[in-house]
């Protein structure tokens, strides 16, 4: 099937917020100011388990300079129930005790109190003389640890959630589900080949280079105005909204640009701390977080640990899986184990599979979303063990992955069928690219394989597009713009107007100037965001076709359309020359689209790496890495490399070197970004991408998303090509240097 | 509370005065202060190089500098790279090598370039990845950072051939 030929999508335009991007004069959530503004600072638990007895905040709220203080005892206290917040449900208790413990600090780094003054240093002094009461409570800090009985409980009241039922014991397992398909114990039966393995996996950090931050005005109208960096200005609304109960329609949250977020910048942290104190003063707040607030307050992503069973035919038919999956939720519930079920086998066509996952809550921050949250531990577990079945059989590591490949039709154990999905085309790019049919040569070196699965999500987007009579669009969205999405969403509209794209002028609105729109996150942005605007532009063009229909006395149903050209029977006109009368067709011309688009399709990603290790250090070298991943339809190519470039960094980090080290006690020792690792330009080379193309039916031009497929298949493709240079199976993350060592030295 | 301190340097070729307290970083004079929030906080302990600025011809991470330091001194932020509405090479470079991604980490890395390429018109890969690793990215794998500087590299070469 020949592609569409796009005037539009495809190419690579500069960004419409670049100028202010580069110049400096772009405005972040901290860089936001008003006249009159308080600075906060947040006091935080020094212990990783605590009874919190009491806190005097005399000393504090007496120092010169200080406006107010507020704790735990100034939130409301309305009963628990279940909010749907960002990305799905939660007790509201959970959320409003994340952001000011109540009763106990569940991690070292816990926001306990907050202080509003001057200026940040008095109000830093002040947090100080805050007397926190604290009896230190024994923790728990790895799942493993967390589900024995008789561990220590976070939380008194919660009962595990056992296969859907509830039951009646105290438990730090919130959850306990399975999967099921086929019999995966006659299928090892039947198996020639069985492979058994178990991997643990560090908490790992989103390491947004921008610290969370808030600006709150509790207005004297009774509106709360907030100003922040994050991930969706309407999740901030509403989980502002319901932490502080009040009605949503009392919360305006204005979105500032923002500093990176991979999924970290979705809860709320700061802003009903921030609204709590202007309410006190009467005066605008902001609050921006340290880095150490940042590494021990903000949610990473879970630690884990993974059991991989996959057994083979000699023929390389994988015909059994099971996987037995922990995870760590951090303080609250809420691990992202689920979606770990969702993708630990979706990338093969395996008839009997068992996947059984627990939640666990254990005393480290509570958990966030980290770009295709869950998948990158699940996938380091299977992709390893799928590497060492194709040692075993000695077949070639693409061509084992191929022959079980999931394609269009393939069941995954958590039920859905799939669509038209890229996985094939995915691994047939990885064994045709340069880079895995080119030699790897010199000694310590291998060469590693991986794929991953996310599938993506869809919820909902709004947009409006007006026209300006010099023939320009004004497109206003909700999505904030993490990466680009500005033009990947303006570039859509453009399409369809049949106009250049920097005649599309693309705003990120507040929450009161455009409808619902749900987080960037999920890789759903350019895919929903774009359908939206899609569907706005073709609004628009309908009532152009109208308005030409006017101007030439004709049925609008006989003007046709074609690359923003409007013409019946002679007539014709350009989008510019029609846009210029407007006026005098009947006003102004505004096209709208609300959408929760359900046709979402799912992006796989493959790696081919070449590492060294050096035997002398352990240290491992990156020498070559490819990146390939399933766009469905590039709509800015440029931006599909960048996620691409970016996921695969974060990946490399993750296996080789960073990780929370924590001590007994619970600490963070490395609460820095000099300790904790994140790569340098020094420590990577380049990284090449091949974007492979299979477009998605659900979408008008084809678009999957690609935020997130990318960061799946880097670790275990880096733990593959270490074992294969040291000749030892790595099953743990992060592979850094005294890890490599003992493992050669375990080889004796 | 101590005392403030009239602190009177020059920003980006414009004489500019504050008053500070001793313990303010310039990073925070250059923001509350003069309103020139392009240099940005990640850390607040010179590992992220978010903050990077130019201070006398030699690059500092701005957060480990104190204000009153910047007494007599010659400062240089994101702010004073374009030339009225002419961006700088490296702002163009960014800009169509697509080097950016959510832009935090942007005004750190383009003074840091700015710095390298003012002594070393033509640097290796290598090169421009040593100089480039005090300024932490977190979106882009730094592939396109170095593509753009590189590409900068070229056309100023070109510009003063």
């Amino acid at each position: 099937m020949s592609q569409p030929a796009y005037s539009v999508i495809g190419t690579r335009p500069i960004r419409h917020d670049g100028a202010d991007k580069v110049t400096g004069r772009a405005l972040y959530g901290a860089d936001f100011q008003m006249a009159g503004l308080l600075h906060g600072f947040v006091l935080r638990s020094p212990h990783a388990h605590a009874r919190i007895k009491s806190i005097d905040t005399s000393r504090a709220e007496a120092y010169p300079g200080v406006k107010a203080v507020v704790t735990a005892a100034d939130l409301p206290e309305s009963s628990d129930r279940m909010v749907d917040i960002g990305e799905g449900e939660t007790p509201l208790s959970y959320v409003r005790g994340n952001v000011l413990a109540r009763g106990k600090a569940l991690y070292r780094g816990h926001a306990v109190a907050a202080v509003a003054a001057a200026s940040l240093h008095v109000a830093e002094e002040a947090a100080r003389l805050i007397e926190v009461e604290y009896e230190p409570l024994p923790c728990v800090l790895t799942a493993p640890e967390a589900m024995l009985p008789g561990a220590p409980l976070l939380h008194e009241d919660l009962h595990t959630h056992e296969l859907g039922e509830k039951t009646s014991t105290a438990s730090n397992v919130s959850e306990h589900f399975r999967h099921v398909m086929g019999d995966s114990e006659a299928g090892f039966a039947e198996a020639e080949v069985i492979v058994e393995r178990e991997f643990s996996t560090s908490t790992v950090h989103q390491g947004y280079i921008e610290p969370q931050n808030a600006t709150a005005l509790w207005n004297n109208d009774g509106r709360v105005l907030v100003w922040c960096s994050t991930q969706g200005s309407f999740v901030v609304r509403d989980a502002t909204a319901c932490v502080l109960d009040i009605p949503v329609s009392r919360v305006k949250v204005t979105p500032m640009e923002i500093g990176g977020g991979f999924g970290g910048k979705i809860p709320v942290y700061l802003e009903p701390v921030a609204a709590l104190l202007s309410k006190k003063t009467g005066r605008p707040v902001k609050i921006v977080m340290t880095r150490k607030d940042v590494l021990e307050g903000t949610g990473p992503t879970p630690g884990s640990f993974l059991r991989v069973k996959m057994g083979a035919k000699k023929d390389g038919r994988i015909v059994a899986a099971q996987a037995y999956l922990a995870f760590e939720a951090g303080a609250y519930p809420g691990a992202m184990v689920g979606p770990a079920g969702m993708c630990v086998f979706a990338s093969y066509d395996i008839a009997n599979q068992t996947i059984h996952g627990y939640d666990v809550v254990v005393n480290k921050p509570s958990t966030a979303a980290y770009r295709a949250p869950g998948a990158p531990n699940a996938a380091f577990a299977t992709e390893s063990v799928v590497d060492e079945l194709a040692e075993k059989l000695g077949i070639d590591p693409i061509e084992l992955r191929l022959m079980n490949a999931a394609k269009e039709g393939t069941r995954r154990a958590d039920g859905p069928k799939y669509r038209r999905i890229g996985c094939v085309e995915v691994l047939e790019a990885m064994k045709n690219s340069e880079h895995y049919r080119s030699p790897l040569g010199g000694p310590n070196r291998g060469r590693g394989v991986a794929i991953g699965f996310w599938f993506n999500v869809g919820l909902p987007s709004s947009c409006t597009i007006s026209i300006n009579a010099d023939g320009t669009a004004n497109l206003v969205e909700g999505s904030t713009d993490i990466g680009g999405t500005r033009t990947s969403i303006a570039m859509q509209a453009a399409e369809v107007l049949g106009i250049p794209v920097d005649r599309v002028n693309p705003t990120v609105a507040d929450t009161d100037s455009v409808g619902f729109t749900a987080v960037t996150g999920g890789s759903r942005v350019t895919f929903a965001t774009g359908i939206a605007a899609y569907e706005a532009a073709q609004d628009v063009v309908r009532q152009m076709r109208e308005r030409a229909a006017k101007l030439w006395s004709v049925d609008p149903d006989t003007v046709e359309v074609d690359r923003g050209q409007y013409k019946q029977n002679g007539h014709s006109m350009s989008f510019a020359d029609l846009a210029a009368r407007i006026g005098e067709t009947g006003g102004p011309v505004v096209g709208r689209a609300a959408v929760n688009p359900k046709g979402v399709g799912g992006s796989f990603a493959g790696v081919v790496v070449d590492v060294e290790v050096d035997p002398e250090t352990g240290k491992t070298t990156i020498l070559r890495f490819t990146s390939v991943q399933d766009a469905g339809k590039a709509i800015h190519p440029a931006y599909v490399e960048g996620q691409m470039q970016g996921g695969s960094v974060q990946g490399i980090g993750w296996a080789l070197n960073e990780e929370y080290w924590m001590s007994k006690d619970g600490a963070m020792m490395n609460s820095s970004l000099l300790d904790y690792r994140m790569p340098t330009s020094l420590d990577l080379p380049m990284i090449d991408t091949i974007i492979v193309e299979v477009p998605n039916p659900g979408h008008p031009f084809g678009v999957r998303g690609v935020g997130e497929a990318n960061i799946v298949p880097p670790t275990p493709a880096i733990a593959n090509a270490v074992s294969h240079a040291t000749g030892v199976r790595m099953t743990r993350l992060p592979m850094n240097p005294p890890a490599v060592m003992a493992a050669i030295w375990s080889k004796g | 509370m101590s005392s403030n301190v009239r602190v009177s340097t020059t920003v980006n070729g414009e004489p500019a005065e504050f008053l500070c307290e001793p313990r303010e970083s310039l990073l925070e004079c250059l923001r509350d202060k003069l309103n020139l929030t392009g240099a940005k906080e990640g850390c607040n302990d010179g590992n992220c190089g978010a903050c990077t600025v130019e201070m006398d011809g030699r690059i500092v991470t701005s957060c480990l500098v104190l204000g009153v330091e910047a007494q007599g001194a010659s400062i240089g932020t994101v702010e004073g790279l374009a030339r009225g509405s002419a961006l700088h090479p490296l702002q163009t470079a960014f800009l169509e090598q697509a080097a950016l991604q959510c832009g935090i980490c942007t005004p750190g890395f383009l003074v840091a370039a700015k710095a390298l390429l003012d002594h070393e018109p033509d640097p290796s890969e290598d090169r421009i990845r040593f100089w480039l690793a005090t300024t932490l990215g977190r979106c882009t794998g730094y592939d396109k950072i170095i593509r753009a500087v590189q590409q900068a590299a070229r056309e100023m070469r070109e510009v003063k051939a």
